[in-house]
């Protein structure tokens, strides 16, 4: 049993929170009781989802592990992440599926729900065996084979149908891969200048496009994972305003960062989808402002020092993301007035928890609701230092900068996985 | 001066100028010598460190090192590749440890260079890196025009060919329009860069009009293979389109030249009689690019000129 005292949910009238039994059982000032956590000054949300996490494990262990992902997500005020497929070996299988979902289960840190491949081996050809995963103890709801673009419209089309038995969705990483050969960063004025392949927005944009059609035709459910330029968000705008059950999500580092850092050739900056524009920046700022862009979603991608510390062209894409996910939210989105937070909690743990079928996560903070929660200060803030992460690796693209806001405690089913901005295991 | 040449934006006018003016100082002090040696860099180590296969650009910075009396280290780490990529970082902590005053560095991957003047202490000079740069490609060929044409100041220079591609293109055309040239692009829409409108240039797809404005030709390597991945339709087709002949030679201005980095595709990008006239500075180019390293090792490495 927990009592927080004059905390404010949302940002709105402080009250006092009981926690009993894994519940919320009161919430009203001037309750009474043991257990106390001064809770003034800190804003409560509900426990924030995420729909895009590379756990790395099984096969890069190096990298990240369940439990060290765990760890980070839960100090980023995480109750649930999606652990993508492309693992080694891949999630294609019930048994990978459940062998990740039990290593969740056993950190206990946030609830760990595993992605299942699309197709056999991520090689975009053969249906995997949805049926099998979301039967599994895993209860696999989102199929991707991120990393990789499922290409093959015709193999889409099946993909999309199928998932309609199961209530699943099929998560798009939206790249034509014709368009992207080579592909280094954003193609524009600056991948000209430096000499680096680029990767065109239209290699994005054709592939939601093509989607969304699809999506509509077939009467299914469609994700499309990391959007990154101005025109997806248009074609998104477009799609949902003809009634296209299509939903979407931004990362972190797509709102804050720009292909400016490129300029550095330091590989922390290189990511797939590449940083794109300041243009494009605004415009993702804007959809997720207007609901258009349902969700914030890490993209959480730990890498081995030596997959970083090398020429451009050499090094893995991808960042860092769990653990300043929410700062960056308040920085891009709560501070500019674009999202209050509601709002924040709507497309960070609410919208989420619906596209991946969750039932207990992404609830509001009322009475009865299961007690997956975060305690925010959003009046601190703090210099991000990649050696203090929890994360195994140390591939954050926030090294130096300054964010505003900390999770101060998190809380998983009652029990605090997160107290006074220290992880509990 | 900066401590790197990395790339020409390293350099601003006066800078540039002072590469080509120290350059030209070196030739009129070897001049004549039986002996083409400088005691300048005397007890200073210059690496020549390649990841891939350039012996023409490795033995002209060899030369230039060795006529200024540096101690001279080859360093082939071709095999190397980009996928092997910490080999980068390892063999940076060996230079260090070797302490290199000077790392020449030739490497497939754009940037490169810039990755390693982050871990090494010394003096990092671009030899080229993969579709990125050459400055010092880009210095020879300004100092080249400026030897055969008596200024650089609104000379009329095109560069035709893979702009896309080349290394060269990017740093002569940073180089040249901070020297005051006016450069036209040509080249087919396939093989120039999203985003060339922002360059300082003027770009056009059509040869044939922009010769007799031309005073420098500059032609661009043009890989054959790249037919394969439909920048153009065939070898002949692009000959035919972008190549100089010596018809199209022949509507130049009478004072104009002919310039091509090398290795030349005779028949492709240029035809026999156009690499071997008189206009045709191509020989010119390789003896300049060794009085041009020259001075680019003795002004990072060697401090100011008296
Ligand atoms: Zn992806």
């Amino acid at each position: 049993m927990t009592l927080i005292k004059n905390v404010k949910p949302y940002g709105e009238e402080a009250v006092d929170i009981r926690i009993t039994d894994g519940r919320i059982t009161e919430m009203a000032p001037g309750l009474d009781g043991d257990d106390v956590l001064d809770g003034a000054g800190l804003i409560a949300l509900p426990g924030l989802v995420d729909l895009h996490t590379h756990l790395r494990e099984p096969g890069r262990e190096d990298a990240e592990t369940v439990e060290t992902g765990s760890r980070a997500a839960a100090l980023g005020g995480f109750t649930a992440v999606h652990a993508m497929a492309n693992t080694d070996p891949v999630a294609d299988t019930a048994g990978v599926v459940e062998q990740v979902w039990r290593l969740g289960q056993e950190a206990g840190l946030v609830d760990v729900v595993p992605v299942g491949a699309v197709t056999v081996g991520l090689g975009g050809t053969q249906l995997a065996e949805l049926g099998a995963m979301a039967d599994s103890a895993a209860r696999v709801r989102v199929f991707s084979d991120d990393g990789h673009c499922v290409a093959d419209p015709a193999l889409m089309r099946r993909a999309l149908e199928y998932v309609k038995a199961l209530d699943g969705v099929v998560a798009q990483h939206a790249e034509e891969p014709r368009l992207t050969v080579g592909a280094q960063m954003n193609e524009g004025e600056r991948s000209a200048r430096l000499g680096l392949t680029g990767w065109p927005a239209a290699a994005e944009e054709a592939v939601i496009a093509r989607d969304v059609l699809l999506a509509q035709h077939v009467g299914a459910r469609l994700h499309v994972c990391h959007v990154s330029t101005a025109g997806s968000v248009d074609i998104l705008r477009w799609a949902k305003a003809r009634g296209v059950q299509v939903t979407a999500e931004v990362t972190p580092h797509h709102l804050l960062l720009t292909d400016e850092l490129a300029e550095t050739y330091d590989p922390v900056y290189k990511v797939n989808p590449p940083l794109r524009t300041d243009a494009d920046v605004q415009a993702l700022r804007a959809g997720l402002a207007d609901g258009t862009i349902d969700a914030v979603a890490t993209d959480h991608a730990p890498h081995a020092v030596e997959d970083k510390e090398s020429e451009w062209a050499a090094a893995r894409p991808g960042m860092l993301g769990l653990e300043q996910a929410l700062s960056i939210v308040v920085q891009t989105m709560v501070e500019p007035g674009l999202l209050n937070w509601r709002g924040v909690a709507d497309r960070m743990s609410v919208r989420p928890a619906a596209i991946g079928r969750l039932e207990t996560h992404g609830r509001p903070l009322a009475v009865g609701e299961p007690a997956n929660l975060l305690l925010l200060d959003p009046a601190h803030s703090a210099v991000v230092d990649p050696a203090a992460l929890a994360s195994r690796s140390r591939n954050s693209p926030y090294a130096g900068r300054e964010l505003p806001g900390r999770v101060v405690a998190t809380f998983l089913r009652g029990v605090p996985t997160v107290l006074d901005g220290k992880a509990q295991k | 001066m900066r401590k790197h040449l990395l790339e020409v934006a390293d350099l601003d006018r006066a800078d540039a100028t002072l590469v080509l003016d120290t350059t030209a100082q070196i030739e009129q002090a070897l001049a004549g010598r039986e002996v083409k040696k400088l005691p300048t860099l005397r007890g200073r180590t210059v690496v020549n460190l390649f990841f891939e296969d350039s012996t023409r650009t490795r033995i002209s910075f060899e030369l230039a090192a060795k006529r200024l009396s540096a101690d001279v280290i080859n360093f082939s780490a071709k095999g190397s590749s980009v996928s092997k990529g910490e080999s980068l970082k390892d063999t940076a902590l060996t230079l260090e440890a070797m302490g290199a005053d000077g790392i020449v560095v030739r490497h497939s991957a754009s940037g490169a260079p810039h990755r390693l003047a982050q871990w090494v202490q010394g003096s990092v000079v671009n030899a080229g890196d993969g579709t990125h740069e050459h400055p010092t490609q880009a210095l020879l060929d300004a100092y080249t025009i400026r030897q055969r044409l008596g200024r650089l100041d609104g000379v009329r220079v095109a560069v035709v060919g893979d702009v896309l591609h080349s290394r060269v293109a990017r740093s002569n055309v940073g180089l040249l329009t901070t020297l005051g040239a006016e450069v036209t692009l040509v080249a087919p829409p396939t093989l120039l860069p999203v985003g060339v409108e922002t360059w300082p240039v003027t770009v056009s797809y059509d040869l044939d009009a922009v010769l007799p404005k031309a005073d420098v030709v500059m032609m661009l390597r043009v890989q054959a293979e790249r037919m394969n991945a439909s920048f153009f339709p065939s070898a002949r087709e692009y000959s035919r389109r972008y190549g100089l002949d010596g018809r199209r030679m022949a509507v130049l201005p009478d004072d104009a030249i002919v310039m091509h980095p090398g290795p030349m595709n005779r028949g492709m990008e240029i035809a026999a009689e156009v690499a071997d006239s008189p206009r045709s500075t191509i020989v010119a180019q390789v003896g300049n690019g060794v009085s041009v390293r020259m001075a680019v090792l003795y002004l990072l490495l060697g401090g100011a000129p008296e």
